[in-house]
């Protein structure tokens, strides 16, 4: 998939984390903030690469602020704003490309 | 089809905003009956999307723990609840509450789009239940038919505060906007055979105004309330809980019943009193109560 | 070498301080050892004024220098405005390498972070470091190494004379021109001056400031004139709407009043619920409401407190109040209920050596059935940490947590199981600062754990209906909620010492290292 327009997904309330997608230099390009990076830093970046490798987006400058987010609420917010970048809001891939 | 959980216990069923990740993560701890994971009222037009994908891993990934997972999908009137339909389903959902429904028809179109999608995601037919929110007056006066519409139905439930403004009045905390309503899905859904669930409680400051409110919908014959906050629960749970007198009465019943037709014998006595069969249904009934109240430490 | 809640401790962090490594709690009963007497200076002439016109003047008297320690009380809590004053004046008077000891240090001393970063202030001692100051040591930024203590151990260090405090400064709300010092009255009314009396006994010189001075005699002294070398009188020592804050509003978050509940309901079939038990309890939400839910239960089953101790707050008063305690006994004050609880007749004032020092010959916490307490994490040996956060960044304090977990009979954890994603029930606490040994129940909404080495509370709770766990249930749960957390990585240099009750090593602080991606 290829990221059209920058888009943003989800919040900085606590259990949440904000994403943002925008065109990249093509490569992955992760920028992570996050309250409990000391203890999943890496976690939260294997499903990151994960999520979107799924999504077949390889090319794509990605920003997540994680205010202590699960990785099933990771994985929302990455899809959402993908999915809100291409403009897509139906026929979603659920249990294809999202699961 | 008779999908076992189609009757099973709903006292409390507690809505959640599906997309806000603090809410969704653990509410099972709380130990509601059910869940209803909100895609309507509760999200933002602007987050119907986000919402989804949250409202899906979670459906996915987080262990209920035997919660019911009810998904309250968008209005049919609106541009979202067929992809709802495919999330929840394709998340495996236990059931979908249509919001706003007004006749069968709407229970018709929305179990024609649930069994579209078992069959796109490859779970059983069947599998999703389905439960109807009554609003309007129109809905109220077509609860028999909403009722019966569906054998995915296992019940409905008044949304008053839609309610009351159709009828031009307002929620007032002593019910009496809401007695006509309430009496009519209650008889509707026994007539139907599915069960009926009460509207909102929604002043949080007031937990006496709760209590009174759950003690007559639970004297009406509501099988459960629902809930906005984990704080309601306990309340809820304490009314429903059969006294010991009607726990006791229940297991006589029960017992009397399973001997005797296992006997062949078609007459009971509980007490040196004759009783009918149909005491068997809400004797079962009790001691289900009883079990999930932790009251009941029986082997039955 | 490895202690006896097996941490490593370094040979060369022992070499510097000259400490032993924890051996358990009741290594040292019954040692004897003489205890520390200050260098004192009479004052026997009528003629002279203890009234000293500034900061500036009474150190320039006490006889400033490089080196020496200063001590400080926390009772303004965050609303203290004594340390920054005194240390501002030292940094304009180019002092150096000077050593706080303070009860406590807060967020409200976020502007003494230079005065660590240039080389005034070189060592630290405190009970907590909250703030920029625990963020300053984290990081590396202090000299020396910065020692916690719990408030006991604090007490322990200045009697035994291991902390030698040069000058002692103590913010009054009330004193006289001789030195007559009261919790109670004036502007920046505290209620108690506990955690000030072992300073004022011990240290050489001892200056009283306040902002409000009355006629002699200020009666009865909390402390005396008899310990006081000179008093500043000065516009404001404290900013009153942060030093005893209105009474916390009872929570109304069920997470918090369900684990109250199932704290109660362990008190209450616990075989020390009986007339006349005691208790105490913190000031986080759910130890409030579970001292809330606790005084029905006691009305229900007509069992009355013999004492409640404290850190207190208006749930603890309202038993006063209320008449179901005999007495409270109280260090500090929360709120305006508990300040102005002290002047009941039967709510007593006792120093935080009386409270908690292990060294005395027997302290209040001895005496405690039960104390109610939190913590950051907890691990699967009931090791607490309650100083380090998840970050690595020091910014907690033991406070009483060692002292009361280790005196009560039953002590209890309440945490919910995770904070965010991180887990308080854990493999291994990122520090160690109150023993396994000492901590009896931990109490998180997804289940109760008894501590294995209490099978007495385990058989005692065998038929009492509350979710419980082991321990490493709880973990496993956390864990498969949030993914196994990885290890904080530190640098090797040790900024900080964890010290036992009793002066011994628990555990050591290391150097924050800005974290790293370790996975391709």
């Amino acid at each position: 998939m290829k990221i059209k327009k920058p888009a943003i997904a989800g919040t900085l309330e606590s259990s949440d984390c904000q994403v943002t997608v925008e065109e990249g230099e093509g490569r992955i390009e992760l920028s992570l903030e996050s309250v409990v990076i000391n203890q999943f830093g890496n976690q939260i970046r294997r499903v990151t690469y994960e999520t979107l490798e799924r999504l077949g987006v390889n090319d794509v400058k990605i920003t997540i602020v994680d205010k202590g987010a699960l990785d099933c609420t990771l994985k929302a917010r990455i899809e959402g704003a993908v999915y809100r970048s291409v403009g897509q809001m139906e026929h979603l891939p659920w249990g294809g490309a999202v699961r | 089809m008779n999908h076992p959980d189609k009757k099973r216990l709903r006292r409390t069923m507690m809505f959640l905003n599906a997309q806000k990740p603090s809410l969704i993560k653990d509410p099972y701890i709380y130990k509601p009956d059910s869940i209803m994971l909100d895609l309507e009222d509760a999200v933002a037009e602007t987050q119907k999307d986000a919402a989804r994908f949250s409202l899906y891993h979670a459906l996915k990934e987080i262990n209920y723990r035997g919660v019911e997972r009810v998904v309250r999908i968008n209005g049919l009137d609106t541009p979202y609840w067929k992809e709802d339909i495919r999330c929840c389903v394709a998340g495996g959902c236990d059931a979908i509450r249509i919001p706003k429904t007004e006749s069968a028809k709407d229970v018709k179109l929305v179990e024609d789009a649930v069994e579209f999608a078992e069959r796109e995601f490859g779970r059983q037919k069947g599998s999703t239940l389905i439960m109807a929110a009554i609003e309007s007056a129109r809905g109220v006066m077509k609860a028999l038919e909403i009722c019966e519409a569906s054998e995915r139905l296992f019940g409905i439930a008044l949304s008053g505060g839609d309610y009351t403004k159709d009828l031009q009045t307002h929620i007032t905390g002593t019910g009496i906007e809401l007695m006509g309503a309430r009496q009519n899905l209650v008889i509707a859904a026994r007539a139907a055979g599915v069960q009926c669930f009460d509207t909102v409680y929604t002043n949080l400051d007031d937990m006496e105004g709760f209590r009174q409110d759950v003690q007559t919908i639970h004297l009406m014959g509501f099988d459960g309330k629902s809930i906005i906050n984990p704080r309601q629960i306990d309340i809820v749970h304490d009314i429903y809980t059969p006294s010991a007198r009607e726990i006791i009465f229940a297991e006589k019943v029960v017992r009397e019943i399973d001997d005797k037709k296992a006997k062949g014998i078609g007459v009971f006595t509980v007490d040196g009193k004759m009783i009918d069969i149909a005491f068997y249904d809400g004797a079962k009934r009790t001691i289900a109560l009883a079990k999930a109240s932790g009251v009941y430490k029986g082997d039955l | 070498m490895i202690n006896a809640v097996g941490r490593d401790i370094p040979e060369e962090i022992l070499e510097i301080t000259g400490k032993d490594v924890f051996r358990g709690n009741h290594y040292f009963d019954g040692k004897q050892y003489k205890k520390h007497g200050p260098t004192t200076t009479c004052v026997i002439n009528s003629n002279g004024s203890k009234l000293v016109s500034s900061i500036h003047d009474v150190l320039v008297k006490c006889g400033i220098r490089d080196g020496m320690t200063v001590s400080f009380h926390h009772h303004f809590r965050e609303g203290d405005y004594i340390v920054n004053m005194v240390m501002e004046e030292i940094h304009k008077m180019g002092i150096k390498d000077i050593t706080i000891c303070a009860s406590s240090l807060g967020k409200a001393h976020d502007p003494i972070v230079p005065y660590i970063e240039d080389g005034t202030i070189t060592n630290i001692q405190s009970s907590g470091v909250r703030g920029k100051i625990g963020e300053a040591i984290s990081n590396g930024k202090l000299k020396g190494l910065a020692i916690m203590r719990s408030h006991g151990g604090r007490v322990r260090a200045i009697v035994t004379g291991e902390t030698k405090i040069d000058i002692a400064f103590i913010g009054a709300p009330t004193c006289d021109d001789y030195g007559n010092c009261r919790g109670i009255g004036g502007k920046s009314n505290c209620g108690v001056l506990s955690y000030a009396i072992s300073d004022a006994r011990h240290a050489d010189k001892v200056v009283a400031i306040t902002d409000c001075l009355v006629p002699f005699p200020n009666f009865p002294a909390h402390i005396s004139m008899t310990q006081v070398d000179y008093v500043v009188e000065v516009d404001a020592i404290g900013d009153p709407a942060k030093i005893a804050t209105g009474a916390a509003k009872p929570t109304k978050d069920q997470r918090k009043l369900m684990m109250a509940d199932y704290c109660t309901q362990f008190v209450v079939n616990s075989p020390y619920f009986k007339d006349g038990f005691s208790y105490q309890t913190g000031v986080g939400g759910a130890s409030i409401a579970s001292t809330i839910s606790l005084a029905k239960e006691m009305k229900k089953r007509n069992v009355r407190m013999r004492f409640g101790v404290g850190g207190l707050t208006k749930p603890m008063c309202d038993l006063l109040i209320n008449d179901q305690v005999d007495c409270l006994l109280d260090t500090q004050d929360f709120d305006q209920d508990a300040v102005e609880s002290v002047k009941h007749l039967r709510h007593f004032r006792i120093s935080a050596g009386e409270y908690a020092n292990p060294f005395n010959k027997g302290a209040v916490v001895n005496k405690l059935d039960f104390v109610i307490l939190a913590a950051l994490e907890v691990d699967v040996n009931f090791n607490c940490n309650v100083v380090v956060g998840s970050d690595g960044m020091i910014t907690g304090a033991q406070g009483g947590h060692p002292d009361t977990a280790a005196g009560a009979k039953c002590s209890i954890v309440i945490a919910p199981l995770l904070q965010g994603r991180i887990p308080a029930i854990c493999t291994e606490v990122t520090t160690v600062t109150t023993p396994g040994e000492s901590v009896d129940v931990v109490i998180t909404d997804y289940g109760i754990a008894i501590n294995p080495r209490r099978q007495d509370l385990i058989e005692a709770m065998k038929d009492v209906d509350l979710p419980f766990k082991t321990i490493e249930e709880l973990r496993d749960i956390a864990y498969s909620i949030t993914g196994e957390p990885e290890k904080v990585q530190f640098t090797d240099r040790v900024v900080g010492i964890i010290e036992s009750r009793d002066g011994t090593i628990m555990d050591v602080v290391r150097q924050i290292k800005p974290f790293e991606f370790t996975e391709e």
